[in-house]
């Protein structure tokens, strides 16, 4: 069974984000990036799926400029086996993502394609599902615990608003993970010089058929509003007060 | 050949692995270590484990005898890393001295493998009570008593934790009659520590590296086999030369670590502590403090990484290594004082680890050779080359 993980090249989330001057977007020059923490952690389940043996082979896939090769290599230095980076320089949009890994999912067939919830910087939370319905394959977002069962079915738990839910999904499917799925490992020394002669594929949106231009366009990035400071209320009469008649939500 | 300092994919992994490691398996506990002065002997085993665990332990050691077999800048990577922690703890994830290489016969599989192993935690004792800087002047002898030799005298600021299973210990085998006047015949011995008439006791509490203890070492009458001689007899200074010159550097790059994490903290607080309402950040009196420690932290960096590369050329000097050692270690100091003073009186309380890190930085200044060794060795260079 080989599993495919998708891992993007994101802000390194200890860093303050910060908009560009001219409101294009966020500024990445000179920013420390890393792996998206979501696909950390779908790598983690990946190796894990591995180790236990149901899983033969682990694929980490990257889609965006070259320096997509050092996100690959993480994944490869964790104990994914090799990598598939596509290349490009357009800005990628969700749907594009989706379109291009539905074609190396075509490609590869894989059982299981894991993605990460969302990605810690667009926030979009759409690529997992657009991918399963471009693919027509079930679907099982925000993961909390992977069990695959012997009949080739999966069960999933997930973390939803009013607790948790658990779904058995036909494979292949697609699996999105949050954040308690697991705790992702770090890469040890003796991995990290074994990533150095893992194989990475390099393949082009033309390549794979697949037109990745954006669809929608940015017309500005802005800061959020700075929060305003609190107040204390003496009494709930005060308190309810305020909510109706100032806050005007009740 | 040009030199290029930018770090290969390995590098830049092997750097997150360590910050990761730290990060959890270090940084939790090194307060209550550092004010408790003891260093948990669970905790201990623990750190050892993970680092095993992570392929971390003995990583600066050959792949040949079962190290990590990192190239010089990768070690040098790591040790900025770990640089910033406590030597209580970052001791464990083990970085055996490489003086062990030169290891022979059955040395190999008594001291050299089980230390990489982290079987077995060396230590290296050379620094005596009356022959700290000046390394010649030290009287712990051992006399040639046929096959044997017997060791007599002693050593103290003796670094470890929890005690050596062994030292690697320098004296004096005899002296040689030289054009310049006699000369002592310094040879290293590896002495177990259950050898009788070895005795070892801990040393006086340290204020830099609370928990990292330093021992007295007492040699009365100890019998030893000639097969115990690391290298050749009346080679000591010769091997040290051969295996610890990168020590210096490694030394410089704790101290580039240990300065990013003050002033990190310093930064983090100059920017969101209020004063005068604002943050002190906009006081040029903050400000421009920061930008002084990140200018010499950038000075002492390429430095350390200039250095480097002439070591893994083979073109390193003595002076080289004295100078990346000396800049990285007083700019270390100046950091953390700065630090301290953007802090304010936050700066030396307890609660934050800033004042651990003034108190550990002090160190830093006074072995791997003081300062002012350091200056005497640059300068002395130079001198020679214009002296008639
Ligand atoms: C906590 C700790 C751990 C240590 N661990 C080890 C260890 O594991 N193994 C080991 O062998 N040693 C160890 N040392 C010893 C360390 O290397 C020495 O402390 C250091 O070399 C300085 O020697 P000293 O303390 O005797 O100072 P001294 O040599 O007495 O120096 C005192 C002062 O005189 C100055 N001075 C001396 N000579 C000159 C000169 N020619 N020109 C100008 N100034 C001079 C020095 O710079 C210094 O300011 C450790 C020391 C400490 C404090
Ligand atoms: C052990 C100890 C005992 C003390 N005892 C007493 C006591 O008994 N009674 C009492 O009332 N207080 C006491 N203090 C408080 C002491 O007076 C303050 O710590 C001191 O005034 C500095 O204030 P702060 O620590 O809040 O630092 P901050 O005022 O926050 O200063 C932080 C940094 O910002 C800088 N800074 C602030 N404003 C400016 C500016 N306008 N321009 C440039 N730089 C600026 C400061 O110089 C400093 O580097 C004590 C403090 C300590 C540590």
């Amino acid at each position: 069974m080989k599993v495919l993980v998708a891992v993007k090249r994101v802000v390194d989330y200890n860093v303050k984000v910060r908009v560009k001057a001219d409101g294009t977007g966020v500024e990445t020059a000179n920013v420390k990036m890393s792996m998206n923490p979501f696909d950390e952690i779908g790598v983690e389940e990946a190796v894990r799926l591995k180790e236990a043996g149901k899983a033969t082979e682990v694929i980490a896939v990257s889609l965006g400029p070259t320096q997509c090769q050092e996100t690959i290599r993480t994944a490869l230095a964790m104990g994914a086996d090799r990598g598939i980076h596509v290349q490009t320089d357009v800005e990628l949009q969700p749907l594009a993502v989706a379109k291009l890994l539905k074609a190396v999912v075509d490609k590869e067939q894989p059982q299981i394609c894991i993605l990460g919830k969302q990605a810690i910087d667009d926030d979009a939370n759409q690529t997992g599902q657009m991918l399963a319905a471009l693919a027509g394959w079930p679907q099982a977002t925000f993961a909390s615990k992977l069990v695959i069962n012997d009949d080739g079915s999966a069960n999933v738990t997930r973390e939803v608003d009013g607790g948790l839910e658990t779904v058995t999904v036909k494979m292949p499917f697609v699996l999105t993970t949050d954040l308690r799925l697991n705790e992702p490992r770090y890469a040890s020394l003796p991995n990290i010089m074994k990533a150095k002669k893992k194989p990475i594929d390099t393949l082009t949106p033309e390549q794979l058929g697949v037109d990745a231009a954006p669809r929608l366009k940015t017309l500005k990035v802005a800061e959020p509003a700075k929060r305003q400071a609190g107040i204390k209320v003496k009494s709930v009469a005060e308190l309810v007060d305020k909510l109706r008649n100032e806050a005007k939500v009740i | 050949m040009a030199f290029d300092f930018s770090q290969t994919d390995e590098q830049r992994m092997l750097v997150e692995t360590v910050r990761q490691f730290i990060e959890k398996e270090i940084f939790p506990h090194e307060r209550e270590v550092d004010r408790a002065g003891e260093m948990p002997v669970d905790l201990a085993r623990q750190i050892k484990a993970r680092a095993k665990e992570v392929g971390l332990y003995a990583a600066n050691m050959p792949e040949e005898v079962g190290g990590g077999g990192l190239d010089v800048m990768s070690q040098m990577l790591m040790e900025r890393e770990l640089g910033k922690c406590n030597w209580a703890l970052q001791k464990f994830v083990g970085r055996p001295s490489a003086i062990l290489m030169a290891s022979r016969d059955e040395q190999i599989e008594k001291y050299l493998l089980p230390t990489v192993r982290g079987e077995k935690m060396e230590a290296f004792a050379l620094t005596e009570p009356g022959a700290g800087s000046d390394a010649m002047s030290i009287s712990t002898r051992a006399e040639a008593d046929g096959d044997d030799y017997v060791l007599n005298g002693g050593k103290h600021f003796i670094s470890g934790i929890g005690l050596p299973d062994f030292a690697i210990v320098f004296t004096v085998t005899g002296i040689d009659e030289t054009k310049r006047g006699p000369r002592k015949r310094v040879t290293a011995f590896l002495v177990d520590r259950d050898t009788p008439g070895f005795s070892i006791r801990r040393g006086p509490r340290c204020v830099s590296y609370r928990a990292y203890d330093n021992y007295e070492l007492f040699f009365d009458n100890v019998r030893l086999n000639k097969r115990q001689i690391l290298g050749e007899e009346g080679k000591g200074f010769v091997l040290a030369n051969e295996w610890l010159t990168g020590g210096r550097v490694m030394v410089a790059a704790n101290c580039c670590g240990k300065a990013e994490r003050a002033m990190e903290l310093a930064t983090d607080w100059a920017a969101t502590r209020k004063q005068f309402g604002q943050t002190i950040g906009k006081f040029q009196g903050t400000s421009f403090k920061l930008a002084d420690m990140a200018t010499e932290l950038r000075a002492a960096d390429t430095l350390v990484a200039y250095t480097c590369w002439k070591l893994e050329q083979g073109t390193m000097t003595d002076a080289d290594a004295a100078m990346a050692k000396l800049f990285a270690s007083e700019m270390l100091g100046r950091v953390t004082d700065q630090a301290i003073q953007i802090f304010g009186g936050m700066g030396l309380m307890d609660e934050l680890p800033l004042e651990m890190m003034w108190r550990d930085a002090r160190i830093e200044r006074i072995w791997e050779g003081t300062s002012e060794i350091q200056r005497h060795i640059i300068s002395r260079d130079m001198l020679r080359a214009k002296e008639q």
